[in-house]
């Protein structure tokens, strides 16, 4: 059985060239391919996760940029809605006092006017009476200038006071 | 593993003991070898076409076998240095030529591929005991390959530093998913997280196998990884490495088993110690024998046509050459197949069997 059993020489050369390959390979070869494959994969590697952090991010950056621009629609309608809440109290004020205002004119007007008619009242009786007055003394003063027509004055008044 | 193992020696052996073949096998097994010394000069390759005698085992031997020399085709051998040791003479190193057609040189006679001391009248010296470490057949096929794997690598390394963080690019695109296969389906699950240790050794064996195989398949090659010596400086090295890396489960487990009552253990240890040995032995034969045996298949085809050349003339022999090749192209495609299956083959189990011995036993822990 030739076939069988190794022959001495082969056995040493095998050793020494398998052995030699296997150095050779592992320091020259299998070395710089492995860590050739490995920083290739890392760097993919580091790729792909860079795409996913920056699409999380433009993601992210799109949600903020929503919420900003509703955050400031509703600022907007908010102050929008004060103003106008402003502008109707100060018309609604405004028109309040005028009210207020022309009410209180009015009053005085309506005061001073009485005032002055009392004035005038008191004016035109003072001036009747005075009138009065006078007329009544021209009138006696004519009547009362001969004897006789005191006499009979008195005489009435005597008769009218008896009947009394 | 043991059953393709054995389809293989099964169908080796139904081709060689075919109604045609075994006579002449047979011849060769007793008779043939004193008659086949003086039939040929040197080779046994010169029985093929000249001698009506063709004897089919003998040339398939001849072609699987190591030698002294590279023939190439018939007639066609170069030259390999002879390198012999000896206690009493040293080293001495001449040319194999020299021991070609049985010639006689420095004491030296090549009888059966072997070279053998003999004295003044041809007889063979059987107490001289001479070391062979000659450039043989294998050995330059061996060096060869070693270069081409050298050469092959060294520029897809360069590739790697070329072209780094790029796509590959070259032969270096070419090797990568291969590379890539052994380390991320072979390596990595079955040795597990500390795998980088073993990369480089797994991936030299493994296209250490694969360039040989290929090698082995050409016309006129060298049989390097169907020899016993290679497939077993593989095994043994896989061998050494699972044993040194083996931690304390490993050797826990070969003393004791767990899950095995205790009335089993002396049957169970002695199984599992030998299975330490087994496993690397099987390394062994499953390499050998796989591409030994696809050897012989595609030789014993071939031989065919030389066969029915004896029996029934040259007409026949054309006749049915065309269909014996293309059994034997079909034979050689399978050849292919298994020089990858193979390499990977041995490169798997070698990683399982250091993925086991490394392996952090988890269900040593709920055995019970």
């Amino acid at each position: 059985m030739d076939l069988l059993t190794p022959d001495i020489g082969l056995l040493f050369w095998q050793v020494v060239v398998f052995l030699a390959i296997f150095f050779i390979l592992s320091r020259f070869a299998w070395k710089p391919i492995t860590s050739g494959l490995k920083e290739r994969e890392e760097s993919i590697q580091s790729a792909i996760d860079l795409a996913e952090k920056t699409r999380k991010e433009m993601a992210q950056l799109q949600s903020d940029n929503q919420k900003l621009l509703a955050e400031a629609r509703a600022e907007r309608e908010a102050m929008l809605r004060g103003a106008k809440e402003t502008a109707d109290r100060m018309i609604a004020e405004a028109r309040d006092k005028a009210a207020a205002e022309g009410q209180r004119v009015l009053e005085q007007a309506r005061e001073a006017m009485a005032n002055e008619r009392q004035a005038l009242l008191a004016q035109v009786k003072k001036e009747v009476v005075t009138l009065s007055l006078d007329i009544a003394e021209k009138v006696l003063r004519k009547e009362l200038a001969d004897k006789s027509a005191q006499e009979k004055l008195v005489q009435d008044l005597v008769a009218n006071a008896r009947l009394n | 593993m043991i059953r393709s193992l054995l389809h293989k020696v099964l169908l080796v052996s139904a081709l060689i003991i075919s109604p045609f073949v075994s006579s002449y096998a047979q011849e060769h097994e007793h008779e043939g070898e004193a008659t086949h010394q003086e039939h040929h000069e040197g080779n046994a390759h010169g029985a093929e076409t000249k001698k009506e005698g063709f004897n089919v085992g003998d040339m398939i031997m001849h072609h699987i076998r190591d030698d002294h020399g590279w023939e190439f085709a018939h007639g066609l051998k170069l030259p390999l240095p002879v390198i012999l040791y000896s206690k009493d003479r040293g080293v001495e190193v001449f040319s194999s030529s020299k021991l070609d057609h049985d010639a006689i040189y420095n004491d030296y006679k090549l009888v059966h591929g072997k070279i053998h001391r003999v004295n003044a009248a041809g007889e063979e010296v059987h107490n001289a005991h001479v070391y062979d470490f000659s450039i043989t057949k294998n050995v330059a096929s061996l060096l060869l390959s070693a270069v081409l794997l050298l050469v092959i690598f060294s520029s897809v390394s360069k590739g790697y530093q070329q072209n780094r963080g790029k796509a590959p690019k070259g032969l270096q695109s070419f090797l990568e998913p291969i590379i890539l296969f052994i380390r991320d389906e072979v390596v990595k699950p079955n040795i597990g997280p500390k795998y980088e240790r073993y990369l480089p050794y797994l991936l030299t064996l493994f296209f250490f196998i694969l360039v040989n195989n290929l090698l082995g398949l050409l016309p006129g090659a060298a049989n390097l990884t169907g020899n016993i010596a290679v497939t077993m400086t593989l095994a043994v090295i896989t061998f050494l490495i699972v044993n040194f890396s083996g931690n304390k489960h490993y050797w826990m487990h070969l003393v004791k088993p767990t899950g095995v009552p205790l009335a089993l253990l002396p049957v169970m240890v002695p199984v599992e110690i030998v299975g330490v040995f087994m496993k690397p032995f099987s390394l062994m034969v499953r390499l050998f024998a796989n591409i030994t045996a696809g050897h012989i298949i595609i030789l014993s085809l071939l031989g065919l046509i030389f066969i029915a050349k004896n029996l029934g003339g040259s007409g026949i022999a054309s006749g049915i050459s065309p269909l014996v090749a293309i059994f034997t192209i079909f034979m050689n495609l399978i050849e292919l197949v298994v020089a990858f299956l193979q390499a990977f083959i041995f490169t798997l189990l070698s990683s399982m069997y250091i993925g086991s011995a490394i392996e952090e036993h988890h269900e040593a822990d709920h055995g019970h």
